[in-house]
């Protein structure tokens, strides 16, 4: 009953789904093709699970973000942080004996210290995130190259490959990964305080500093967060090739992210987190380049295409069109009795 | 009359004189600035490694500038070149236009310039020559490999570089050009896989679900990387590639020695890093009052599996 | 009796002169049939409490907007203003409060911006700073007008305002609570300007909070008082009592009636503080609280009541003075500390510093508890839901449910959230700041009702507000403000209206 009533008093959380279902289900019916699944060597196989699998990276940086989106922040340096950590974990496994374990915290503690720099220079110095998360967003690529000497270095590591391709119980490990990374965020968030104090200071910063919390050291943690993700997500993304090509290692991946958490309904102003929305907004992202990649349009019209398409859910999603619909029915019922 | 006959004779005599006497001091000391993009690449830096020591084993006064990938860079680097009096300026422009204000102001300063890897828009006096590998002609030599190994009959998918890159249009183009000559060969899809690994093994990934690997007879792909991405897919899809799926790419980066050495690509073609000699012999010609060609292409070489680990173990 | 004063001193046609105006908004009637005029070269003080209508007024005058009804004449013309760039074309300029110049340009810049002196077309530098020059030159300011705007002090910025308020042919000038940041000698400063002003037959309409301001620079008075006009007055005939009896509303009769709630023996001090204050927002207060005890804090508005909350929760830090609370010494210099010494605070603006209206009611109400107890110790959910219902049930909030987003709740009921939250925390001292400002009646009397048993229960409540009867009901002792200084204290039966107006009014 409770849960009924949660359905149908939240079209917020339903739009986002709903998008994702009617893109898929109409991808469905031009290409049946898209939604079959097989069986196969033991693995599951199909374009729906290439979306998943492609989503992943998206996915954890955009989890990041979310987090400091909620703040009133935003991170744009996360696309460097995947370079710099993707070129860091690719050095380590090259050039050191380290093992796999210590690779990968080493790595992921790169991306928490850059993140904490970026939560130092908003929260600390007051710069604001935008320009702080810039500086590193222009310069975080030129630091990468510095770290592997301006080339592409490739590696050859079993662990690597298993988190690249590997499959566990016929699923992607990356999903394995994304997942878990899903549920330890939701948990830290919900089970702790951190995710309500977050909220709190992101919708209203003096009403949070009246009830004593500090909004410094949350806004903080936000970044070193979404740094971690994204240096986990530039290791998922080297793993996947074997190679760390430092040029175009997580390009653009920055506007993707903070994509995705805005078609998760969250707002630039702050406030409110949707986790498991966000992975759908991804979800969104990657489905469509999906659809562009397979259904044979011709590469000029990629953009525009995703473009048009993202516009359209925006629209569909946003208040003014959801009153005007609201709207709309009631007029149309006042016109029947 | 005599005079008259004269004179034109005595100029040339003169010209040639002063001609000879310049190209001979130069000869002995030329200054020539190098304007690189950058050191974005591997390949990048053994072009600016080979460019340096052709430089040094003719003796030049070398001075070297790295724009470090941007336009502006590259701009300010020539026009301090052209107020040290440089003898000639070597240039790696890294876009096709926006030039034609500094080209002029060395024409003005009378610094010949050469353009070397690849070309651009300006008006072609402005510029001694163009020194390069093709990007038309390395599609023309990887499709005409295609049509041999495969007799003519094939359908292919292509991978291509980033959206409106100039050496994607072109590659692309001399590809198509001589696969035209083949009614069995087609490309049957052709997406962007933006140059990367993970965009050529993305894009194949749905090219193998979308068309079917059965389907596939070869993959063309406009560089290494995308072809190292693309050989993951089809493995990934139970297929093995360079055998059920041919893989023919563009560019020889140590990595793809590596893949190919393992059995994974069928060929790579590699662009010469080493066009600094051809663009030195131009500007010498050049000084000496020689004409030069606008164009001068320095051919690049296929490499084949047989000599991969080689490579890859020399390169390494 | 307004018509008589107004014309009995001066017989010469006013500069402006406004008849019957009202504007509503959504059914509200902001401003109600007010009439106003003002002379050549007068200081007039347009008075009144919050809600008065005298922003309203303002911006109806200037052309922010329209009006519904009446008539403004300007120099004996009817003068209609489109929007307040129209309204100082034609010779009526206002200075707001928050001083609207942009801080980081050049002086020039902020005084030029919007009269660009050009030269074939082009902004010309040089004439620019001219014209700027003159126009500090009005305004007695010696300084140099290519530096940035925001190197200045307030005060200044605030004289540079007015000087590009003046521009060329300002012939009325509306200055907003001009002296609201300004320390005593910088008020000094702002008065002889205005003095100058008057004496070249620049007539100022004057809105303020300082009544002794009022009397010092004014000519004649206006009351508003809830969107109505109250009365005019000149101003060296009127008594501050009777002034203040104005504004609030009350006849001296009807103020009698009422007095303080019984005195407590006044032995357990729980809370003092001795010589508290802050330089430019307020002179050092001494006061006590005892354990059980309610004090109010009465005043009029800018009387320096919400300064002093604000120190003592350490939402701004003190610059001399000291604190004891329960015995200790304590040093408040945030809103964390206070709280960890435990007390607890409702702000004045709700909106702003209360709610956080995209969280749920629960969210809203555990936050301050969840915040002391820290990140690591989350209030397990089942313990949440029994809090937040009890004290739903307990302050009677009407709320759907717990989860509804507390911005969608009535004013009252949200302050009855914050209110829960405090409690939740079992403070020692609960200040509350106009604990029942812009609440329904219902609501108001839960308030008053919730606080009387929070005193019984032991709880100690320093309670700000300008709305005296109330004060009077609940208060076992009031301190009085004034001016940013505390000037009196009154103790149980001393407590009536009358008795705070008088010691306001002194």
């Amino acid at each position: 009953m409770m849960n009924l009533k949660g359905l149908s008093i939240n079209p917020k959380i339903w739009g986002p789904i709903l998008s994702l279902v009617a893109i898929i289900v109409i991808m469905g019916i031009i290409d049946p093709g898209f939604v079959r699944i097989e069986f196969k060597d033991g693995r599951f196989y199909g374009s729906l699970i290439d979306v998943l699998v492609r989503a992943t990276p998206t996915a954890i940086i955009a989890l990041g973000m979310a987090v400091v989106i909620g703040t009133r922040g935003i991170d744009l340096s996360v696309g460097s942080v995947v370079a710099i950590c993707g070129a860091v974990a690719a050095m380590l496994i090259t050039e050191t004996d380290l093992s796999f374990a210590s690779v990968m915290v080493l790595s992921l503690a790169a991306g928490g210290v850059i993140g904490m720099l970026n939560g130092i220079m908003v929260s600390y110095i007051g710069i604001q995130p935008i320009i702080a998360t810039l500086i590193l967003m222009v310069s975080g690529r030129g630091i990468a190259q510095l770290i592997t000497g301006g080339r592409s270095v490739s590696f050859d590591s079993v662990a690597m490959d298993i988190i690249g391709s590997g499959m566990f119980l016929a699923i992607p490990v990356r999903i394995w990964i994304a997942a878990g990374l899903l549920l330890l965020t939701i948990l830290v968030m919900r089970k702790t305080a951190i995710g309500l104090f977050i909220e709190s200071v992101g919708a209203n910063a003096r009403a949070s500093r009246y009830v004593g919390i500090e909004a410094r050291l949350f806004k903080m943690f936000a970044y070193v967060f979404s740094g971690i993700c994204a240096a986990l997500a530039g290791v998922i993304l080297i793993a996947d090739v074997g190679i760390a090509e430092i040029n175009r290692l997580g390009l653009w991946l920055e506007l993707d992210a903070i994509l995705a958490v805005v078609l998760a309904g969250g707002s630039l102003n702050g406030g409110r987190i949707y986790l498991g929305l966000t992975i759908i907004g991804a979800l969104i992202i990657q489905t469509l380049t999906t659809i562009i990649f397979s259904s044979g349009v011709p590469v000029e019209y990629n953009l525009i295409v995703k473009a048009s398409i993202i516009l359209a859910v925006l629209l569909v999603q946003s208040p003014t069109t959801q009153a005007a619909i609201k709207d709309l029915n009631m007029k149309r019922k006042g016109v029947r009795t | 009359m005599k005079s008259v006959v004269g004179k034109p004779v005595i100029k040339a005599a003169l010209g040639l004189a002063a001609a000879t006497l310049m190209s001979v001091s130069a000869m002995a000391e030329l200054t020539v600035g190098f304007v690189q993009t950058g050191s974005e690449s591997g390949w990048r830096t053994a072009f600016t490694n080979a460019t340096k020591a052709e430089a040094e084993a003719r003796g030049y006064d070398f001075k070297f500038a790295d724009a470090q990938g941007k336009q502006e860079n590259q701009i300010k680097a020539i026009r301090s070149f052209i107020v040290q009096g440089v003898d000639g300026i070597v240039l790696a422009p890294l876009v096709t236009t926006g030039w034609d204000k500094v080209l002029k102001e060395a024409d003005r300063a009378g610094i010949p310039v050469v353009l070397v890897d690849r070309g651009l828009d300006s008006d072609p006096s402005l510029y001694v020559t163009s020194v390069g590998s093709d990007f038309t002609m390395e599609g023309a030599m990887i499709g005409a490999w295609m049509a041999v190994e495969t007799e003519g009959t094939c359908d292919i998918v292509e991978l291509q570089g980033a959206v409106g890159a100039d050496a994607a249009i072109k590659r692309q183009a001399g590809f198509a050009n001589v696969i035209e000559n083949f009614p069995g060969m087609q490309i049957i899809a052709s997406q962007t896989g933006s140059w990367s690994s993970t965009g050529g093994k993305e894009v194949m990934e749905s090219f193998l679900k979308s068309i079917g690997g059965e389907n596939i007879c070869a993959v063309w792909a406009h560089n290494d990387n995308m072809a190292i991405g693309a050989a993951q897919a089809i493995k990934e899809a139970g297929l093995q590639p360079s055998e059920d799926i041919l893989i023919a790419s563009v560019d020889a980066i140590t990595d793809i020695f590596k893949t190919m050495a393992d059995g994974e690509t069928n060929v790579t073609l590699e662009l010469s890093p080493y066009q600094g000699a051809a663009a030195f012999d131009a500007l010498e010609a050049h000084l000496a009052g020689e004409d030069v060609p606008k164009r001068i292409t320095v051919p690049g070489g296929l490499f084949y599996p047989e000599t991969a680990a080689e490579e890859y173990a020399r390169r390494k | 009796m307004n018509m008589n004063v107004a014309t009995a001193v001066d017989e010469a046609p006013p500069l402006l002169s406004i008849q019957n105006l009202s504007k509503g908004f959504a059914g509200v009637r902001a401003l109600d049939d007010v009439s106003f005029s003002i002379r050549k070269g007068e200081i007039h003080a347009l008075l009144g409490e919050n809600g008065a209508g005298k922003s309203t007024f303002i911006k109806v005058l200037t052309g922010v907007y329209s009006r519904d009804a009446g008539q403004i004449l300007f120099e004996g013309e009817a003068f209609h203003a489109n929007n307040s760039g129209h309204a100082q074309s034609l010779g009526v300029s206002t200075v707001y409060q928050e001083v609207n110049l942009i801080p980081t340009m050049t002086v020039t810049e902020n005084l030029t911006l919007l009269n660009q002196p050009r030269r074939f077309g082009l902004i010309s530098p040089r004439k620019a700073e001219q014209r700027a020059r003159e126009m500090l030159e009005r305004v007695g300011l010696n300084i140099d007008p290519s530096e940035q705007l925001d190197h200045f002090s307030i005060a200044v910025q605030q004289l540079i305002a007015i000087a590009r308020a003046l521009g060329t042919k300002a012939k009325l000038l509306i200055l907003d609570e001009p002296t609201a940041s300004l320390d005593a000698d910088e008020v000094s400063r702002l008065f002889e300007l205005m003095t100058e002003l008057k004496a070249q037959g620049i007539s100022i309409i004057f809105v303020t909070h300082f009544l002794d301001q009022v009397y010092r620079i004014s000519d004649r008075i206006t009351v508003l008082r809830n969107g109505q006009y109250v009365d005019t007055y000149n101003t060296a005939e009127l008594p501050q009592s009777e002034l203040i009896r104005a504004m609030v509303g009350k006849s001296l009769d009807e103020l009698s009636k009422d007095t303080g709630a019984e005195s407590r023996a006044v032995q357990d001090t729980l809370f003092a503080i001795d010589q508290y204050g802050k330089q430019r927002c307020l002179e050092p207060v001494d006061l006590t609280v005892a354990r059980g005890e309610i004090v109010g804090l009465a005043g009029m508005l800018g009387s320096g009541r919400t300064e002093l909350c604000n120190l003592i929760f350490g939402v701004d830090s003190v610059d001399s003075g000291e604190m004891t609370l329960a015995g200790q010494s304590q040093s408040i210099r945030s809103p964390k500390q206070a709280i960890d010494a435990g007390m607890a605070y409702c702000p004045e603006d709700r909106k702003v510093d209360g709610i956080v209206a995209e969280l749920s009611v629960r969210e809203n109400m555990i936050l301050a508890l969840q915040a002391k107890r820290g990140w690591l110790r989350p209030i397990p959910m089942a313990e949440q839901k029994a809090m937040v219902e009890e004290m739903i049930d307990r302050l009677s909030i009407k709320t759907p449910n717990m989860n509804k987003p507390i911005g969608e709740l009535s004013g009252g009921n949200q302050q009855k959230v914050i209110l829960a939250r405090w409690l939740l925390t079992h403070p020692q001292l609960l200040l509350l700041d106009e604990p029942t400002r812009g609440i329904d009646v219902g609501a108001h009397h839960d308030i008053i009702e919730i606080m009387n048993e929070l005193c019984e229960q032991g709880m100690s409540l320093l309670v700000a507000s300008s709305e005296l009867e109330e004060l009077v009901v609940f208060a076992h002792r009031v301190a009085i403000m004034k001016d940013r200084r505390k000037v009196k204290e009154l103790t149980g039966s001393e407590i009536s209206q009358q008795s705070i107006v008088a010691a306001i009014a002194q």
